[in-house]
């Protein structure tokens, strides 16, 4: 029972003392602007259930992406930084096909398999991506000293962000309207929009599509043993390289689906520069939920999305802040810091936090 | 012939096929394009043609050297250079043919056939692999499925689109008009001649294998200097400006670029002299290194005064535009020294340092502004304000080092990145508005005054900038040998050895992010003074990237190296604007090689050279 009160009989720590202030601090920032918002009641249950639903769907999209870095963090233990170009890469390059798809009709006469069509291109194109990424970048890299790899995969989220601006041009692109998903649903006083549900249900299908594929087949068994612990695997008959491989284009298969869903909700279309910002936020999200694991990554990546739509209209706006909604960002990365210092093992809590922190 | 031999052949395809990826890279991303605006010899070649030419030229070097090393005949080794030539244009040939309007129907088949061809190499190699039956059966239809996609994909993507150019945006009329050697209305013609002018590029490379060492040397020497002389043309005119008559300048250049002559003289003059210091230079070198302990110092400092006397007459050698450039350079060498505490020599990556750089430039635009942002309106001087820019980023460094002294080296990276993007978005937020101007900015900013005189132009400027420089430099140096220095040294190459050295480690680690801040409150408030005006959208990400890089390719915890990286990172795309767009591809491809090739930079110290040595040790310890 001691130690709990070892605090007491530690030195005094100023570090600590000013961590502890800030955590004060945000739980009181926290509690007035929502106390303030929810007196006011400027924003009614039903907004409160809409801002809900389209931070869930925004959430999938980041958690969509989050995988791909927690996969990658669970065999290697490094950050792959390029993964939101990954994501781009999908996004940006199958505007093309959705034009095409849309100019000859396809696209409204049989959605289903349209959206099918562009899912599973632009997640191939993205699969090639990392895979080329992994093969080029990051192989001649393995077991140097963890920054190496860190400074490699900002030089080639860099990269790939002006290759595509050079291939595809720097202007944005928007998706072509798909008449199915331009409805909503009624319940109630409630008014959710088809696309919000489309991308919700397609997120989570690929979601439970990974989970299946490691948790039940035999190369899941493998990544999950490399995982694990490499030279094992190697003595057991695992190929190490492939199976990594492997996985980098499982996630560039994920980042390059989310890109698609979310290229078809975003109205102002996408770019070269669309996957920075989605990026840093999934790998928030990969950390809320516990890095390396993979029902964190989705846990992390829906909270993380709630939280951006949720919090600039309860918190920030309740201190008084104007404009609270520019603001969205900030609460994310504010996030990332938070959870950096005060959970680093996230939500879900890191499977082998004591080896790989 | 020895070219039989399954080895060779491999080497020489695999490079040739490598060098042929890179011209069809470069030329999709619309680099060759756009090189070709710029004349490197009047009439004779462009930055574009020299890119398609010195590319097959040095794959067939190194393949000659590669070759030759292993003992292969000179006949397979010039053999090789040719083939490598000829397999660089291979690429580009084929998308030339896709591009135009008769061979059109080559890339619909390939599009139709490469599901099955690639398909079958799958399975043909795993075949190899003696893998079941059923396996193979079952990858050939899974590859051919998936490859399907992509390419019915791609076809309807074309076939809807019409025009490859209206998808590849580079894919265009001038880009065929450069690799067809200004030969697009004639495409057999022009593919012809391209691969003849690659396919003599490889022979000549392969064949200065076999040239002796020295007039090698010197032949390189002299060509990279005429080729850097002509394609800075319009910098080296900058400068000769300054200091020549009109009427001779006339003689060596045309607008812009080198006349014929004065190339050839050029590449005359630097040739000999290439000889003569390949010739005598390690002689020379020699000599040095055999003076006596007092003659050497001597010798040093005299190069120590001339440099300083270089620095402090630059202004006048190059003149005004080019004093513009070096104020960016310099305010990057300092940006560059300050984020090194925290990089080079605690080992911090810090991505976020944009942050200080915004502090120090929204702090000086807000202290001295006479606009109605202004707090002081104009009581305070640039001279005053400047410390109080400085302190302020110390404490901004001070306070966002706090939160992330517990955390682990990666973690901290995307930690400050954040921190980096949470300042953009606040400085242009509406909530701080009413102090910083949101999206506006904070305006009329006066210029520095000095002794009664407004240091209104560049060459002004330029020696606050050189003043604080040097400044750092001096700090930094004596930082790196002293006490503190050693700590955050011991920190970088091991943390928890250094805790238990007793080294505090936090409070070593404050104290770098604190002084690395510093620099870049500096480099801020001389940049908001110079610009007159500060805008939200100057403090991107792209900043804290732009000093990263330099630092990485320079020489990490290396001085001179910062600076060789500042003028090569921030220098180059200024002078060569043909350059500047495609800055960040340059950055992020050159960051990936140095990591691979020399992740100790440019002009590495000895102890980072050894850590980086000795992680390449571990590795092949551990077996990885």
């Amino acid at each position: 029972m001691l130690h709990m009160f070892k605090w007491k009989t530690d030195e005094f720590s100023w570090v600590d003392f000013t961590i502890d202030v800030l955590r004060i601090l945000i739980v009181l920032a926290i509690v007035v602007g929502s106390w303030n918002t929810l007196s006011e009641g400027r924003i009614s249950f039903a907004q409160w259930v809409n801002l809900f639903i389209a931070g869930l769907s925004q959430g999938s999209i980041y958690a969509l992406i989050a995988l791909g870095y927690t996969l990658v963090y669970g065999i290697l233990l490094m950050i792959n930084f390029a993964h939101g170009e990954v994501f781009m890469a999908g996004a940006f390059s199958t505007v093309f096909l959705a034009e095409a798809l849309n100019r000859t009709g396809f696209l409204n006469q049989s959605p289903v398999l349209a959206i099918l069509l562009m899912i599973l291109f632009a997640g191939l194109v993205s699969m090639t991506v990392a895979i080329l990424l992994e093969r080029i970048a990051y192989r001649p890299l393995r077991g140097s000293p963890r920054l190496v790899p860190l400074i490699t995969a900002i030089g080639a989220s860099f990269f790939l962000q002006y290759t595509f601006r050079g291939l595809y041009g720097s202007g944005f692109k928007a998706y072509p309207q798909v008449k199915i998903l331009q409805g909503a649903l009624q319940i109630g006083s409630i008014n959710i929009p088809t696309v919000q549900i489309f991308v919700f249900v397609s997120a989570l299908v690929l979601m439970f599509g990974l989970y299946w594929l490691v948790e039940r087949s035999r190369i899941g068994k493998a990544m999950r043993a490399v995982s694990e612990n490499k030279e094992v695997a190697r003595l057991m008959g695992i190929d190490i390289d492939w199976v990594i491989l492997f996985t980098f284009g499982v996630g560039g298969f994920l980042a390059g689906s989310a890109g698609v869903i979310n290229g078809m909700f975003r109205p102002q279309g996408v770019n070269f520069f669309m996957g920075f910002i989605p990026g840093i936020k999934a790998f928030t999200a990969a950390v809320l939920g516990g890095i390396g694991n993979i029902p964190g990554a989705m846990l992390g990546g829906l909270f993380l999305g709630v939280i951006e739509a949720i919090g600039p209209n309860l918190v920030l706006a309740g201190l008084g802040i104007p404009g609270a909604n520019q603001l969205k960002d900030v609460i994310a990365f504010t996030m990332l810091v938070l959870v950096l210092i005060f959970r680093p093992q996230g939500i879900l809590g890191e499977r082998l936090s004591e080896k790989k922190a | 012939m020895d070219l039989s031999q399954s080895r060779t052949r491999q080497a020489i395809i695999t490079l040739g096929l490598l060098s042929g990826a890179l011209i069809l890279f470069t030329g999709a991303v619309g680099m060759i394009a756009a090189f070709h605006e710029r004349e490197v010899v009047n009439d004779f070649i462009t930055l574009g043609q020299l890119v398609l030419l010195i590319t097959p030229f040095i794959f067939g070097y190194t393949a000659a050297n590669r070759l030759g090393m292993t003992g292969e005949s000179p006949t397979s080794v010039i053999g090789g250079g040719i083939i490598i030539g000829l397999l660089t244009t291979l690429p580009t040939t084929l998308l030339l043919l896709f591009n135009s309007d008769e061979f059109r129907f080559l890339l619909d088949w390939s599009l139709r056939l490469a599901p099955f061809v690639v398909a079958t190499a799958i399975a043909w190699r795993l075949h190899r692999q003696n893998v079941e039956t059923f396996t193979l059966i079952g990858s050939w239809l899974l590859a051919a499925v998936l490859i399907g996609i992509v390419t019915f994909s791609l076809a309807l993507i074309f076939e809807v689109k019409g025009e490859l150019r209206s998808v590849l945006v580079n894919i265009n009329r001038d880009w065929v008009e450069v690799v067809t050697f200004d030969n697009r209305k004639d495409l057999m013609r022009g593919i012809f001649v391209f691969s003849l002018a690659s396919a003599v590029a490889g022979f000549v490379g392969s064949l200065c294998y076999y040239v002796p060492r020295t007039p090698r040397r010197a032949m390189f020497y002299g060509l990279s200097v005429t080729l850097l002389v002509g394609a800075f043309g319009e910098t080296v005119r900058l400068v000769l400006q300054e200091n020549l008559e009109r009427d001779t300048l006339n003689q060596l250049f045309r607008r812009d670029t080198l006349r014929q002559n004065a190339a050839l003289g050029l590449l005359v003059v630097s040739t000999v002299i290439g000889y003569l210091w390949a010739a005598f230079g390690d002689r020379a070198r020699q000599g040095f290194q055999n003076l006596g302990g007092q003659q050497r110092q001597t010798t040093q400092m005299i190069g120590t005064v001339l440099f300083v006397a270089v620095l402090l007459m630059l202004p006048w050698l190059i003149g005004r535009t080019l004093s513009d450039v070096a104020v960016t350079i310099g305010l990057f060498v300092l940006m560059g020294l300050g984020l090194n505490i925290a990089i080079g020599l605690a080992g911090l990556l810090d991505l976020g340092y944009v942050t200080n750089y915004a502090v120090g430039a929204y702090i000086l635009a807000v202290m001295t502004s006479i606009g109605p942002l202004g707090l002081m309106k104009g009581t305070f001087s640039f001279w005053m304000v400047i410390p109080i820019a400085l302190l302020a980023a110390m404490f901004a460094g001070f306070i966002f080092a706090v939160p992330v002294l517990r955390m682990r080296g990666d973690y901290l990276a995307i930690a400050t990145l954040g921190f980096g993007e949470i300042i953009g978005k606040l400085a242009i937020s509406d909530w701080l508005k009413p102090l910083i101007g949101g999206a506006q900015g904070v305006q009329a900013i006066p210029k520095p005054i000095f002794l009664g005189t407004e240091l209104r132009n560049p060459e002004q400027l330029y020696y606050i900038v050189l003043v604080a420089c040097l400044v750092t430099l001096f700090v930094s140096i004596r930082l790196n040998n002293s006490r503190t220095g050693r700590q955050w040294m011991a920190i970088r190459e091991d943390e928890d050895v250094a805790t238990a050295m007793g080294i505090d480690t936090a409070r070593a680690k404050l104290l770098a992010f604190t002084l690395s801040a510093a620099t870049g409150g500096v480099a801020g408030a001389i940049f908001a003074a110079k610009v007159g005006s500060v805008f939200p959208n100057s403090f991107t990400v792209f900043i804290s990237i732009n000093v990263l890089s330099l630092i990485i390719v320079g020489g990490i915890a290396s001085n001179p190296g910062i600076v060789v990286g500042a003028v090569v990172l921030i220098g180059l795309p200024e002078l060569l604007r043909e350059f500047s767009d495609f800055r960040f591809l340059l950055y992020g491809a050159l960051l990936i090689m140095m990591m691979i090739n020399r992740p100790q930079g440019l002009i590495p110290t000895k102890i980072v050279t050894h850590e980086m040595r000795a992680g390449v040790k571990a590795k092949v310890a551990a077996g990885d």
